[in-house]
């Protein structure tokens, strides 16, 4: 895959935008433009800016430059049978890694085997004073410095434009197996929540009556857990972790209601809002359908410790996230300050600070 | 700092906490001159000991006010003097702050204060068959506090991640006094990911009271491999080819020669004395996992012509192999009067060139050195022996430690994978991070602290001193062995 490194020409948009002050929009493919807040800019194409620059599968760590495709990233890492463990949501056939890592979003396998956030190892940034910086490295432990990587992951781009990013990545499981239970909603985060004891388990949904659950590992110890949890096992036509990663799933369809994702304890019982749910990592994601007044999702999620995000439909007048304290706002406020001193790169699309 | 504003703090403190919980006798601060590195010393002003959260924001609120510095303390256990007092300032000891607030078996959490001790935590969480992955060899000793301040690791890192891949949400106090909760009951927080700034920001960024962190069930079974090896190379070459082959083992930690023999003479846990090089290999998993991951490992070591192979599946055999280990550090220790423990990280594939070169610099320092480490992780821990009672050998030991960080970084690698930058790594931070990374990073504390109350001084070099430390490189007339190249 040929490399094409454009760090330099971003790193001059960058500058050129900083000392006239032009607000920039980072696009990768524009698969997740949907997230966050709406935010208004020049685009700032990042698509080109692509290629695998380094991949040592002994090492188990790649380094790709933000504009490369998830997919051909992980065309690369199955043939040589490893992945990206927390099975990035693509939303789309171009989707880039760097919108992976700048949205932070992470998919079925995230409860059970970490989140984008914790697969990355280093990152190569522009800041909004258009510098070119490097956050941690190739190596899987470093504690130099802050751990801006991170940071930046989930960040929505308002910190920095992503140019390169190295990631750990894992060996693909030898064997998988899904299985499927009819039952209740209650029933089926109290038997999720349990069958995590098991350290094969690697995939859990309930939606409509029906709780999926997916175990990965040697064949001996799949089959052997598969044994002991009962239930029918489903084809690999029929297995639902793809759809569920994807959004294709009926559930995720537009239907004039807003999709909002919970983000709570696994184990807290069912909320009483009115709307369609569909409970992913052993109850940990909860994603509802529903016209319910904002106000009134986020105090249920809140009342459980855990925080709402208005993921997609929602009218312009709901903010994405969850409201911050006020001290949580103010140092929002002025970590954006110190990496992107005029508010040029995707302003108001995390928060509107 | 005058003595009229100092005693118009101490009067304010002791409206806020009670005085016994204060010490100022100077043998009470004499006790926390240190932490774990100790050739640097230097008492506090004061020491304040709280023992409720509130009284903590009560005295960040003080400090603030009159401008005095911070350092938090766990227990004191750290090895880059991050713990290390100010002259000027208070040393904010959290050890009292030491209840485990609850384990949800459920929800597989455990919510601790930060004076909790490391092994606490898994011993709360026994009974319900779950436990606490990150295992710094100190674990009897060190806090989660001072666990979060470094992202300290353990021999189950490799497999289990490090204390930021287990740990949930945050309670922590700001420079201001505010009480924050970073991350959530869920698997993410909203907003940017705080907690992970937070997490081995050594104390620089926050008071940590509360943690809520992630337990995992105890594997069903668990083998331990002991592969001794004639030469070092292949003993370094077996680490990257046991990983490439898709196995990913519960630790994977070595020892050379002369670590070897200490820990043998100290505990005889069963190693071959003559082996230049041993592996301690943990699988974990039901039996047939671990039957076909032996396997798999045995065919690596086989190629590389293992000289040892022992497999270790009942718990007092694998205790014992462990036991070892564990106890490196303080065998080590009785080799020669001091010892002084290195923590670069370098890609596993570099291993051996790294180990040779180590090597070689003992040689040239004419101090000897023995490596015991976590390999798997690329996490190497040289523990160079002198005798600081020698002219000059303490002056050697530093210079070897500082060479061998310098050649982590050029290897494409870092200065510290566990044990922090402290006071001890200032210099060789201005290797591996560029001067405009550098002033990001005091960037990002002013975010957090603006008065740049909360240790100050630690874990990022000032500009100016990164000059003055790029002087002594650039003057090579001056380096002190201007033979050995520069790496
Ligand atoms: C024999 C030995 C073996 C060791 N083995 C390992 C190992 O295997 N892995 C490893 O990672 N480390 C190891 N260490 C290093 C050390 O134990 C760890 O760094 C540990 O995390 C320090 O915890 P502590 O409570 O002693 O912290 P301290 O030494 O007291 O403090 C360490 C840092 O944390 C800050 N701090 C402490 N508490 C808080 C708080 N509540 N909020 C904010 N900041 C705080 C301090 O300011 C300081 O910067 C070892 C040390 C020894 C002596």
């Amino acid at each position: 895959m040929p490399d094409h490194d454009l760090s330099e020409a971003l790193r001059l948009r960058v500058a050129e935008a900083a000392a006239t002050e032009t607000a920039l929009r980072i696009v990768g493919s524009g698969s997740k433009q949907f997230y966050g807040n709406h935010c208004a800019g020049e685009p700032l194409a990042m698509h080109a800016h692509a290629g695998i620059v380094d991949y040592e599968p002994g090492e188990l760590v790649i380094t790709a430059r933000s504009g490369t495709k998830v997919l051909d990233i992980e065309k690369q890492l199955a043939a040589h049978r490893q992945m990206l463990a927390w099975d990035p949501p693509r939303f789309g056939p171009q989707a880039t890694i760097g919108g992976a890592i700048a949205t932070g979003l992470s998919g079925p396998r995230r409860a059970y085997t970490g989140a984008a956030r914790d697969y990355v190892l280093g990152v190569t940034v522009v800041t909004g004073r258009g510098e070119i910086q490097a956050f941690g490295g190739r190596v899987i432990k470093n504690v130099a410095g802050f751990d801006v990587s991170r940071l930046m992951t989930g960040a929505l781009g308002t910190l920095g434009v992503i140019l390169d990013v190295s990631l750990k990545v894992l060996p693909l499981p030898e064997c998988e197996m899904t299985l499927v239970f009819p039952c209740d909603v209650s029933t089926a985060i109290g038997q999720m929540n349990q069958l995590a004891r098991h350290p094969g388990l690697s995939g859990t949904s309930h939606y409509d009556g029906q709780m999926y659950i997916r175990f990965s590992g040697s064949t001996h110890s799949v089959q052997a857990a598969s044994a002991a949890a009962g239930g029918v096992v489903v084809s690999d036509a029929d297995v639902p972790w793809e759809r569920l990663r994807e959004q294709t799933h009926p559930f995720f369809a537009d239907d004039g209601r807003v999709l909002w994702r919970l983000s709570l304890a696994p184990a807290t019982p069912p909320l009483p809002l009115p709307g369609d749910w569909l409970i992913e990592w052993g109850g940990a994601q909860r994603w509802l359908k529903s016209n319910t007044e904002a106000t009134a999702v986020r105090a249920a999620a809140e009342r459980h410790g855990g925080h709402a995000t208005a993921f997609r439909y929602q009218p312009d007048a709901v903010g994405a996230f969850h409201p911050l304290s006020p001290p949580a706002a103010r140092l929002h406020r002025r970590l954006k300050e110190c990496f992107d001193p005029v508010a040029i790169l995707n302003r108001g699309r995390l928060y509107a600070l | 700092m005058d003595k009229a504003h100092q005693s118009r703090f101490f009067a304010a403190l002791r409206r806020v906490i009670p005085s016994r919980l204060i010490l100022v006798a100077e043998h009470e601060r004499a006790v926390y001159e240190c932490d774990g590195l100790a050739v640097y010393r230097q008492p506090p002003l004061a020491v304040v000991l709280p023992e409720t959260v509130a009284q903590v924001q009560d005295v960040v609120r003080l400090a603030r006010d009159y401008e005095m510095p911070v350092v938090p303390r766990g227990a004191g256990t750290g090895l880059s003097g991050g713990a290390l007092p100010c002259a000027e300032g208070i040393l904010l000891v959290l050890a009292k702050l030491n209840r485990v607030l609850g384990v949800d078996p459920i929800n597989r959490t455990a919510t601790v204060e930060p004076g909790v001790r490391n092994l606490q935590v898994s011993e709360a969480a026994a009974p319900y068959g779950l436990f606490y992955a990150p295992d710094p060899s100190s674990q009897i000793a060190c806090t989660i506090g001072g666990n979060i301040a470094e992202n300290a690791g353990g021999v189950h890192c490799l497999k289990y991640g490090l204390t930021v891949h287990n740990v949930q949400s945050l309670v922590w106090i700001n420079a201001d006094g505010e009480r924050l909760c970073s991350g959530g009951s869920g698997l993410d927080g909203p907003g940017l990911d705080i907690a992970s700034l937070l997490i081995g920001s050594e104390g620089l960024l926050g008071v940590v009271v509360e943690a809520t962190v992630r337990l995992l069930p105890r594997p069903a079974e668990t083998a331990v491999i002991l592969a001794g090896f004639a030469e070092l190379a292949p003993a370094a070459e077996a680490v990257a080819a046991i990983i490439a082959t898709g196995v990913i083992p519960a630790g994977l930690e070595m020892m050379d020669n002369l670590a070897i023999r200490a820990a043998e003479d100290y505990c005889a846990p069963g190693y071959p004395v003559d082996a230049a090089a041993i592996l301690l290999i943990e699988l974990d998993g039901d039996a047939g996992e671990i039957e076909a991951q032996t396997e798999c490992v045995a065919r690596v070591l086989r190629r590389l012509d293992v000289t040892t192979f022992v497999v270790a599946r009942d718990e007092a055999r694998r205790r014992c192999l462990w036991a070892g280990r564990k106890a490196a550090f303080a065998a080590v220790g009785r080799l020669a009067p001091d010892y002084y423990c290195m923590d670069g990280t370098i890609p596993r594939a570099r291993l051996a060139y790294v180990l040779a070169e180590i090597q070689n610099l003992s040689r040239h320092y004419r101090l000897p050195v023995a490596n015991v480490f976590h390999a798997g992780d690329g996490n190497l821990h040289p523990l160079i022996l002198f005798d600081g009672n020698q002219p000059d050998e303490l002056r050697r030991a530093l210079d070897f430690g500082g060479r061998i960080l310098e050649l982590c970084v050029a290897v494409g690698g870092s200065i510290t994978g566990e044990h922090g930058v402290g006071v001890e790594k200032l210099d060789q931070m201005c290797t591996q991070f560029a001067p405009k990374v550098l002033t990001q990073f005091h960037g990002i504390k002013a975010a957090f602290d603006p008065g740049r109350m909360l240790n100050p001084g630690k874990a990022v070099p000032s500009l100016a001193r990164c000059a003055e430390f790029g002087m002594m490189h650039v003057h090579s007339g001056q380096l002190p062995f201007p033979d050995i190249e520069r790496f």
